[in-house]
């Protein structure tokens, strides 16, 4: 008996050091990149000049070129990533499906749809954009969840109900480009493909207190989602109260999407893919929305980087993040079993 | 819960899976697809004609008749309509071609939801489009008609495809979450060619909502032969259908060759959404609401339903295309973006409707 226990402490004990090994990875990772995203432009600045810069320092040249122009297109990339990360990693694991995320079920695109109403047609910006995005998001996923609720296979019922309410959203927002005159156009596009464009500083602020708060309830909830991944009965079995957990967890979830979509627009399957590439660096069975939200993070910032750098053209991040997720899905989709639940 | 679906499923109407009810139904079967195609020629003669009248400047009845048949000097009402007579047509023509398709498709894939749009068909032909306007130079409408209907058709295949591999064979979430993927990609693609290219992304934007504004008679000239043939190939085929929905194995017995059959039935589809894309845009959810609506009239019988969707999808598009136009005035709400408002509701409805095993 002593040496089952003994295996079973040391495999406890090996899973927790990988976890906390692709952990440690993953945040290098994400400095790596960022400061890459720093250094790299027009102009090649070293890491010291980016470093002064950062430190509030005045350095020639670098002061313009890093801290307005890049230092608030990085941060930006960081803050979506880790929302899109961890709430499509909410998703996935609260209906216990990994095509769940909020970009496939169109909560992104009513984020979006609200997000560009409000700026090209009544021309509204900064954090009242933000609210009637996260109104909007709520809004959507609560219209999803109710037309779907209490039927038989909900989570797969709740993805058909999700393509149909986004492709409404999406109408919406094609509605409004035309409506856009033509110099909008390219800003407007933003909120097709998501991008990092023109990012200011003073437009971070909400985002980031939204990470700040939402991001670690996320965290504490996720606690409780582990008994939820098990089934809800078994779930109801062992004490957690499913319902509340999970409404909690969608509107967390749901906020997180939506203040990203706000700032930087539907960034195509970075929640969608986070969660999967997450849970395949750590290892099955626990939730794992930290790592999802690193992977997150990790994922926009380099497809910025490859869609600054590696083309002729400059392309958005979304573009770059819309071609790589896609694959990913299909191959997702040929090994989806028949009930379209599990994997 | 079972007996709850039930009693959902007995307040709506029967299931095309279920049989019509045994002998006075088949009379009365008779005499609503009578009245079915009395009432869709009526409708279409009034969405014909409001198509004709409405727009930026109202044209009283009596002046469209004359435009119509008269003949020179026209008046200036008349010369209004007689602009809008190719719109009239193209939206006339894609409505029957969208609503055939989606019949064709839901029939051949036996699954409630295929839909060009859903299938992300439209997009495919739409990338092709792109690709050819920014790599080839192409401009004329002749010349992109068969990249649009290449597009359409590698789309198609590709994402049944992709849905029926892998266990358990294509059901309706896999084909739907198949072409949202498929329509995810080939968007970011259609983005990643558009954005270098400025001018192209002006004209394309139009083209993308779907839009029967633009219509001219060459180019319904050009999509006509296609259109044709889509049409007869399509009607062709669908008394053999009628045994494809008893089964493969019960189709084989009947003597039905059914790789033949699929590839005919997907090839009419296809051409027709491929053809109508390419002068209109993609047009969404046509193909899906209009066969569910009605085989409610006409019962499980694919060449009943493929014919009544010929009539109810003229009939459906025409009537987007005034609302948008008499919602938006003086401008204009393109019709794409209306039968997507329409639609998304029907489809959602639909999914409701059906059980998750069955889907």
């Amino acid at each position: 008996m002593s040496d089952a226990l003994a295996i079973l402490r040391q495999g406890r004990r090996r899973r927790w050091r990988r976890r906390l090994l692709v952990t440690g990875i993953l945040v290098a990772l994400a400095l790596v990149l960022a400061a890459a995203l720093l250094m790299l432009g027009n102009t090649i600045y070293p890491a010291q000049d980016v470093f002064r810069v950062i430190m509030g320092e005045k350095v020639t040249g670098a002061s313009f070129a890093v801290g307005t122009l890049r230092l608030p297109r990085m941060i930006a990339a960081v803050l979506a990533g880790l929302a899109f990360g961890a709430a499509g990693a909410a998703f996935q694991t609260m209906l216990r499906n990994p095509l769940a995320s909020p970009d496939i079920i169109g909560i992104n695109s009513g984020c979006s749809a609200a997000a560009v109403t409000c700026i090209l047609l009544f021309n509204m910006s900064g954090a009242a954009v933000s609210a009637i995005s996260v109104l909007a998001g709520l809004a959507v996923a609560a219209l999803i969840y109710l037309l779907a609720y209490g039927r038989e296979g909900a989570s797969g019922r709740l993805i058909l109900m999700g393509i149909g309410v986004g492709a409404l959203m999406d109408a919406v927002v094609s509605y409004m480009l035309l409506k856009g005159s033509e110099y909008d156009i390219p800003a407007a596009y933003r909120w097709l493909t998501g991008s990092l464009n023109a990012m200011r500083m003073d437009e971070m602020g909400s985002l980031a207190i939204a990470v700040a708060i939402l991001l670690p309830l996320a965290l504490v909830l996720a606690r409780s989602l582990e008994a939820v991944e098990l089934g809800d009965e078994t779930a109801h079995a062992l004490g957690a109260r499913v319902e509340r957990t999970r409404i909690l967890l969608i509107l967390c979830a749901v906020g997180l999407v939506a203040f990203a979509t706000a700032t930087t627009g539907p960034i195509a399957f970075v929640a969608f893919l986070s969660g999967p590439i997450a849970s395949r660096l750590v290892g099955t069975g626990k939730p794992h929305i930290l790592q999802a939200a690193l992977v997150g993070a990790a994922l926009v910032l380099a497809a910025d980087l490859l869609g600054q750098f590696a083309f002729d053209t400059r392309f958005p991040v979304g573009v770059i993040t819309g071609i790589l997720g896609a694959p990913y899905l299909l191959v997702l989709l040929i090994r989806l079993n028949r009930k379209g639940s599990s994997l | 819960m079972p007996t709850a679906d039930a009693a959902v499923n007995a307040a709506s109407a029967a299931l095309p899976a279920k049989p019509a009810s045994p002998a006075p139904a088949s009379f009365s079967a008779r005499g609503r697809r009578r009245l079915a195609v009395g009432l869709g020629l009526l409708a279409l003669l009034l969405a014909a004609a409001a198509s004709l009248a409405v727009g930026a400047r109202e044209v009283p009845l009596a002046d469209v008749v004359r435009a119509l048949f008269g003949s020179e000097p026209y008046s200036f009402s008349e010369l209004a309509v007689r602009e809008r007579m190719p719109r009239t047509v193209l939206a006339l023509a894609a409505g029957v071609a969208l609503g055939v398709s989606g019949a064709l498709m839901q029939a051949v894939t036996r699954n409630p939801l295929a839909d060009p749009g859903i299938l992300g068909v439209n997009t495919g032909a739409a990338l092709f489009v792109v690709a050819g306007l920014a790599f080839f130079g192409i401009s004329s409408l002749g010349q992109y008609v068969w990249l649009a209907l290449l597009g359409a058709f590698l789309t198609a295949v590709f994402v049944y495809a992709v849905s029926a591999l892998g266990r358990g064979g294509s059901t309706p979430i896999k084909l739907a979450l198949a072409g949202a993927a498929a329509t995810a990609a080939f968007s970011s693609l259609i983005s990643a060619l558009l954005l270098p290219r400025i001018d192209v992304m002006n004209t394309f934007r139009f083209w993308m909502v779907g839009g029967v504004g633009g219509a001219e008679w060459e180019s319904l000239l050009v999509i006509a032969p296609l259109l044709a043939m889509g049409l007869a190939l399509g009607l062709a085929v669908t008394p053999a259908l009628n045994a494809l929905a008893l089964g493969d194995e019960v189709a084989k017995g009947l003597g039905v060759r059914i790789g033949w059959l699929r590839l005919a039935a997907a090839a009419a589809g296809v051409m027709l959404c491929g053809a109508v894309t390419a002068v209109a845009g993609p047009i969404g959810f046509v193909g899906l609401m209009v066969p569910h609506a009605v085989r409610l009239l006409t019962g499980p019988d694919q060449r009943w339903i493929a014919m009544l969707s010929a009539l109810y999808g003229a009939v459906l598009l025409t009537t987007a295309d005034v609302i948008g136009r008499i919602v938006a005035r003086p401008g204009e709400l393109e019709v794409g973006i209306v039968t997507v408002i329409i639609g998304a509701p029907v489809f959602i409805a639909i999914v409701r409707r059906y059980r998750v095993r069955e889907l």
